[in-house]
């Protein structure tokens, strides 16, 4: 088998992989749009909060500890104590439950019915005030996070594809572990939506939600509980892409990877999330293993965007997304 | 009421701005950002020090320093902007902190008398003194750095890197394409197969780059990048069982924060450095006792030691030093931004004033002409030992080859004169 189409099936299998983080942080977005219309700028940097209260806690940083010394006079930075990732995680979960009813209550229930435009700046503002409140929190240092997935090569393909191949593949055994997440989660995330109470009571209030209000659906409620979600899947992808390069201020940037997946799958699908994901981790790596070598590289950030154009001449709403039909 | 206003925005003014007969050095930092991580060391080591002159000496000859600090957020519009709104207090020179940042500064700085410093970053033929009066690059470049990369490189293959593969991987910005010429130059020379991955801003994804790096299969791979693109890099290199001792950064990819996040993988990793590592030095011990302990700190002390904090110490430590020289040279304590100047032109660098420093061995001897503005070229290989997460030299200070960079320069800075219609200077 030649070599280029051998190194093409791991480049493939790799943009695969790549693809599923994308779409654990589009799929943030999607919930928030798809229940209450606002797209969330600041889902990136909740992303990024969310990785630094884990790491905080598991730590035993203080919080705001500069704030603190310096208003008086201490010198406390830990409690002393390190807690367990799981405990951890839960808490942090807990967390990100309190910032979604903070946000609820203190921004979007004061704009209930202004125009998209007006909420999306609400989550601009909101964006770069997380960022201050989680540099003032936990600090701008680089955290270590080790909640206990494993990295690096798959030794179990690697000798796989060379006894098949003559060459072992390279599959990193963190992205394998995301996808697994990945699925669960979306299928969680499905199975709650079809069939419990909350879930039936998100779609109405995403489908309509005067109507959902006119038959006593809470709009508050279903707004926080979205938030909450949204937050807990920023939580997963923050400790997905924290793992790899440590918990600081660039995980706000992976939003950027989510734009053009949210383009291409659509703003309203989950499986739109997933499967946009997949194209775009695909798409960009080939490109660049096809191409990029011959006009010098460095093609990912910018073709992925590409990529979600084209579609997006063919099929505004995205692949998956619902199609707007006004009437006048 | 309009004169109490005015009496009242006077003070203001007075109480933010330095004292004019202050020792003027603005910090053009990024405490915040995505780079904020790499920022806040270098900019509390760069206060510290001179906050340390200021508590134990009285400053520099009797003059107090003042270090006005200015946010650039490692943006260069900002930075010219920090530029525009500091030079007026009476600034003496600019640390930019950024290559972008020192490019746009180069002609501005130039027309109003202040010099530029950029150790270990920059526009690298700015060395060329006969071309650019007011920019300064000592003790060391990027040109200089990839030189004695490739160096050790040759020294670990035995002598000869004939028939070798090495791979530039780097940051897809001005800075990153700094050592690229001279890195073909130095493949024409030595016999070894050259060739460039570029990794986009901010490098969170890097996986096309490392695949490609297992295709190809170089020897050595060198590294320029900055942010989290060096975390991942290290940590994809880890994963891919590269050999780390084989990888080495350039001193932007060379800190502690680079190499934590990969754990026990980052173990051996190198990196090219300008300066000494670790926190062994009585300078610290001041710093602590006259700076930290009393409140008087930057930060909180916990990086006093770190790469990055170091840097930032040994930066001010050179300004210092170029500034008491002034101060010799006029016989005044109160000098100005054109004697500075002059003695930056005119400096020398000895373990004498290293030692009397409390810096000794802290960083290569040379000196500074008229024609040279860029020092020796001098840097050292670091490698990471994981289990004492520390850094260690594992080599002396060495010169870059000179005989590759010279010319290089020369090109540089004379396409440089000619677009700008630029006379030589020192004839």
């Amino acid at each position: 088998m030649p070599e280029q189409f051998i190194w093409g099936i791991e480049v493939f299998l790799n943009g695969l992989m790549a693809g599923v983080l994308y779409a654990l942080v589009a799929l943030g977005f999607v919930l928030i749009y798809k229940a209450s219309g606002i797209f969330n700028y600041a889902q990136g940097v909740m992303a990024l909060f969310a990785a630094m209260t884990l790491v905080g806690i598991m730590n035993g940083q203080v919080p705001f500890a500069h704030l603190i010394n310096a208003i008086f006079g201490t010198n406390v930075h830990h409690f002393g104590w390190h807690v367990p990732a799981f405990v951890a995680i839960l808490l942090t979960a807990c967390v990100m439950v309190g910032f979604a009813w903070i946000v609820q209550r203190f921004i979007f229930r004061h704009l209930v019915g202004q125009e998209p435009i007006i909420l999306f700046m609400a989550t601009i503002g909101l964006a770069y005030f997380l960022e201050g409140v989680s540099d003032l929190m936990w600090n701008s240092e680089i955290k270590k996070l080790d909640v206990g997935l494993p990295q690096g090569i798959n030794f179990a393909i690697d000798d796989y594809t060379y006894g098949i191949f003559g060459y072992g593949f390279f599959i990193d055994n963190l992205d394998i572990v995301a996808t697994i997440i990945a699925a669960i989660l979306v299928l969680a995330l499905t199975i709650f939506s079809q069939y419990s109470k909350q879930g039936r009571a998100m779609r109405a209030v995403a489908d309509d939600h005067q109507a959902a209000l006119s038959v006593g659906v809470s709009l508050n409620f279903v707004w926080i509980m979205v938030w909450s979600v949204a937050g807990f899947v920023a939580l997963v992808a923050g400790i997905m892409w924290g793992t790899k390069s440590g918990v600081q201020f660039s995980l706000s940037l992976i939003a950027l990877k989510a734009l053009p997946v949210l383009m291409l799958g659509g703003f309203t699908s989950i499986p739109g999330a997933i499967v946009g994901g997949l194209i775009i981790g695909v798409g960009e790596k080939l490109f660049e293993f096809a191409v990029g070598p011959m006009i010098g590289g460095a093609t990912e950030n910018w073709f992925a965007y590409v990529l979600a154009l084209i579609f997006l001449v063919f099929r505004p709403q995205g692949l998956f997304g619902e199609k707007i039909i006004e009437r006048v | 009421m309009k004169t109490k206003l005015t009496a009242l925005a006077l003070g203001v003014t007075m109480a933010a701005g330095p004292a004019m007969a202050d020792l003027v050095f603005p910090s053009l930092s990024y405490r915040t950002g995505p780079f904020a991580a790499g920022g806040i060391p270098y900019a509390d080591g760069y206060a510290d020090y001179f906050t340390l002159l200021n508590q134990r000496d009285g400053g520099i000859g009797g003059e107090l320093v003042s270090v006005p600090e200015c946010e650039t957020a490692y943006n260069t519009e900002k930075g010219v902007e920090c530029y525009e709104s500091t030079k007026d207090a009476g600034a003496l020179m600019y640390n930019p902190l950024s290559t972008g940042i020192t490019y746009q500064l180069i002609p501005k700085a130039t027309a109003d008398g202040i010099p530029l410093h950029t150790a270990g970053y920059g526009r690298t033929s700015a060395k060329n003194g006969k071309i650019f009066s007011h920019v300064f690059n000592y003790p060391v470049n990027y040109w200089d750095g990839a030189s004695v990369g490739v160096n050790h490189f040759k020294d670990v293959a035995g002598g000869s890197l004939e028939g070798k593969k090495i791979t530039l991987m780097y940051f897809n910005g001005s800075y990153g394409k700094e050592p690229i010429p001279t890195l073909e130059a130095l493949s024409a020379a030595e016999g070894f197969e050259f060739n460039a991955i570029p990794i986009d801003y901010p490098g969170q994804e890097q996986k096309s780059q490392w695949l490609q790096v297992r295709r190809e299969k170089p020897d050595y791979i060198l590294f320029w990048g900055w942010g989290v693109m060096n975390q991942v890099a290290v940590q994809e290199a880890s994963n891919i069982r590269f050999p780390m001792e084989n990888f080495m950064g350039i001193w932007w990819s060379g800190a502690e924060i680079d190499v934590l996040p990969a754990g026990d993988g980052a173990h051996g990793y190198k990196s090219i450095q300008f300066h000494n590592v670790g926190s062994d030095y009585p300078v610290f011990d001041d710093i602590r006792k006259h700076v930290v302990d009393t409140g008087m700190a930057a930060g909180d002390g916990s990086n006093i030691g770190t790469v990055l904090y170091n840097r930032g110490v040994y930066a001010a430590f050179l300004a210092s030093e170029a500034a008491k020289d002034a101060q010799a040279a006029t016989g005044s304590s109160a000098i100005t931004s054109s004697d500075m100047r002059d003695a930056m032109e005119a400096f020398e660098m000895t373990e004498a004033k290293m030692t009397a420093a409390g810096l000794p061995d802290f960083g290569p001897e040379f000196s500074v002409s008229c024609e040279n503005h860029g020092g020796d070229g001098s840097a050292a290989i670091a490698q990471w030992d994981a289990t004492a997460m520390e850094w260690n030299l594992i080599t002396d200070f060495s010169n870059s080859d000179a005989s590759i960079i010279g010319p290089l320069i020369e090109a540089d800075s004379s396409a440089y004169a000619a677009e700008n219609n630029i006379a030589e200077r020192c004839n």
